[in-house]
């Protein structure tokens, strides 16, 4: 704990200075509660309503996890054939960049005509905005590890499957997490634009009904659950970097 | 013992465009640089060999001909009588840089290439684990490569090199980057570990002094295409110690060496 606050000390202050000044504008009376409620407002508002905005994230939780490993799982598959057949690498990495360009609001509501409104067609929203980070870290990753380790292997006679699995694998890790982590960030964000387009359950269906019965106060509430969520699936993910590669970060 | 005959090898920059000439299209002349021009050596077994040439005159070439990771244009290699001419995995070479994954501690990287071999992972870390003190590295291995010196880098790259248990161990420049202090301390160790274990030793340097303190004999190479230029029994009674830098028959030597090649 002391590490943590010795870091991040200067963004708490900062943010708490922030809220202090947001608090006494709205009180104030400078800026309408139902357009910028007050953050005292706001945390009153996430406790009141507090049980529903755990059946909602619950919901988000799951499309989030599932979405993430189906695109970790589909990332994996793509980098590692990209990796072993130049040929695979030059027909397919052009379309996973295209893949990217294409908007998810116009993909959305396409996968929900296809999918219907069950989990399905959000959980491949997430899997779409994550797995273009996680497969092109992993490809750079293959690509960057060094040559000459590859010669030594090849020198001692190695197969290319044990050059894979002892040079290849482990020294694209750092360049995989750091995808991962880009990719994680983005993952809640996929969810809830996926719930916005068609879903019983979710923030994001939280987030429409409460814009839509101007409860701003509520609207806040879910962002800043949205947030936390985010937050603690990034430190997930760093948690399993560190515990997978313990050399790197002791360097 | 290794045998080396008539081995030669150039290489072609702008490859592609040697190959279209062929077809009649508009050549660009590609650029041929011929860097190894019949080159013939032999190693006995348990003998230290040192190949002395200039910096890029082919030395590192030669090496991965020997390892199997490239092809010759002409000539052989054999081991213990047996064609090994780009055949991978009968010698143990260590190449220019310590290339220690980052990512594995000492002791593991030293038994990569057992594991290689499918040698039960077991078996090998109690191997290792009986050498790894005799290196003086046995408080490190369990740490990870980024903490050691690099003396004892070297010294671990060089006991990963050994653990491969080949016929002949292929060193490349090993202590090219060690400042002089540690590199003579590097050679002395090293003395010691040979005079235990006897390897077959083949090792490339371009320092004169190194050569002439660790070898039985050199091969001197000229500069680029390289060919044997010279070949020298080095007669300075074993084992060596420090003070035999200064004495009279190590300066002769060093003065006929350093004719030849700069003649
Ligand atoms: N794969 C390659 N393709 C083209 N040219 C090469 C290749 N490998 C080496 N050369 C050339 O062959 C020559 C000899 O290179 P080499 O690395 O064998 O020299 P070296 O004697 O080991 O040098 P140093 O002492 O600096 O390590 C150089 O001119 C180099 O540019
Ligand atoms: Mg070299």
């Amino acid at each position: 704990m002391p590490v943590i606050m010795r870091k991040y000390w200067a963004t708490a202050a900062f943010m708490l200075f922030l809220l202090c000044v947001w608090e006494i504008v709205v009180k104030l009376g400078i800026v309408p509660e139902y357009i910028l409620p007050a953050p005292s407002s706001i945390i009153k508002s996430i406790i009141d309503t507090s049980a529903l905005l755990w059946e909602h994230s619950l919901q988000t939780v799951r499309e989030v996890v599932l979405g993430f490993l189906l695109a970790v799982a589909l990332g994996i598959v793509l980098a590692v054939f990209m990796g072993i057949f130049p040929l695979v690498k030059q027909a397919l990495y052009p379309l996973v960049v295209i893949s990217q360009t294409i908007p998810i609001m116009a993909v959305a509501p396409l996968f929900i005509i296809w999918f219907g409104y069950g989990i399905l067609p959000k959980l491949l929203v997430v899997t779409l905005v994550c797995f273009f980070p996680i497969t092109v870290s992993l490809v750079e990753g293959f690509a960057a590890v060094d040559q000459d380790i590859i010669k030594l292997l090849q020198a001692m006679g190695a197969s290319r499957r044990q050059i894979l699995e002892k040079v290849s694998f482990p020294g694209a890790l750092p360049s995989f997490f750091a995808g991962l982590k880009i990719a994680v960030t983005y993952s809640v964000m996929g969810a809830v634009i996926g719930e916005w387009l068609g879903a019983s359950q979710g923030l994001g269906v939280y987030m429409t009904r409460s814009m839509n019965s101007f409860q701003t106060a509520q609207v806040f509430g879910s962002i800043v659950v949205i947030t936390v969520l985010s937050l603690a699936f990034f430190g997930l993910v760093n948690l399993v970097a560190r515990i997978v590669m313990p050399w790197y970060y002791q360097k | 013992m290794l045998e080396i005959h008539n081995l030669t090898k150039t290489y072609y920059l702008n490859t592609k465009t040697a190959e279209r000439t062929d077809e009649g299209a508009m050549p660009e002349t590609p650029t041929v640089l011929p860097t190894l021009d019949d080159i013939s050596l032999q190693v006995k077994r348990g003998e230290f060999v040192s190949i002395l040439g200039p910096s890029g005159c082919g030395k590192t070439t030669l090496f991965n001909l020997i390892s199997g990771l490239e092809k010759p244009d002409r000539g052989a290699i054999l081991l213990e009588g047996k064609d090994i001419t780009g055949e991978r995995g009968h010698v143990s070479y260590m190449l220019q840089k310590d290339l220690l994954f980052p990512w594995r501690t000492i002791l593991e990287n030293c038994i990569l290439g057992m594991e290689i071999q499918g040698i039960p992972r077991k078996k090998a870390r109690e191997k290792a684990r009986t050498l790894l003190a005799e290196f003086n590295l046995a408080a490190y291995e369990d740490r990870y490569p980024h903490v050691l010196s690099g003396g004892m880098r070297q010294r671990a790259a060089f006991l990963r090199t050994m653990l491969a248990n080949k016929e002949i161990l292929l060193l490349d420049e090993p202590f090219g980057a060690l400042d002089a202090y540690t590199k003579s301390e590097m050679h002395e160790w090293l003395m010691s570990i040979w005079s235990k274990y006897h390897p077959t030793i083949l090792f490339i340097t371009h320092d004169i002094e190194e050569a002439l303190f660790l070898s039985d004999r050199i091969y001197v190479l000229s500069a680029c295409p390289a060919k044997v230029k010279y070949s020298l029994t080095v007669a300075l009674p074993r084992p060596r110690k420090r003070h035999v830098l200064v004495s009279e028959e190590f300066i002769q030597l060093k003065k006929l060496l350093l004719q030849i090649l700069f003649e």
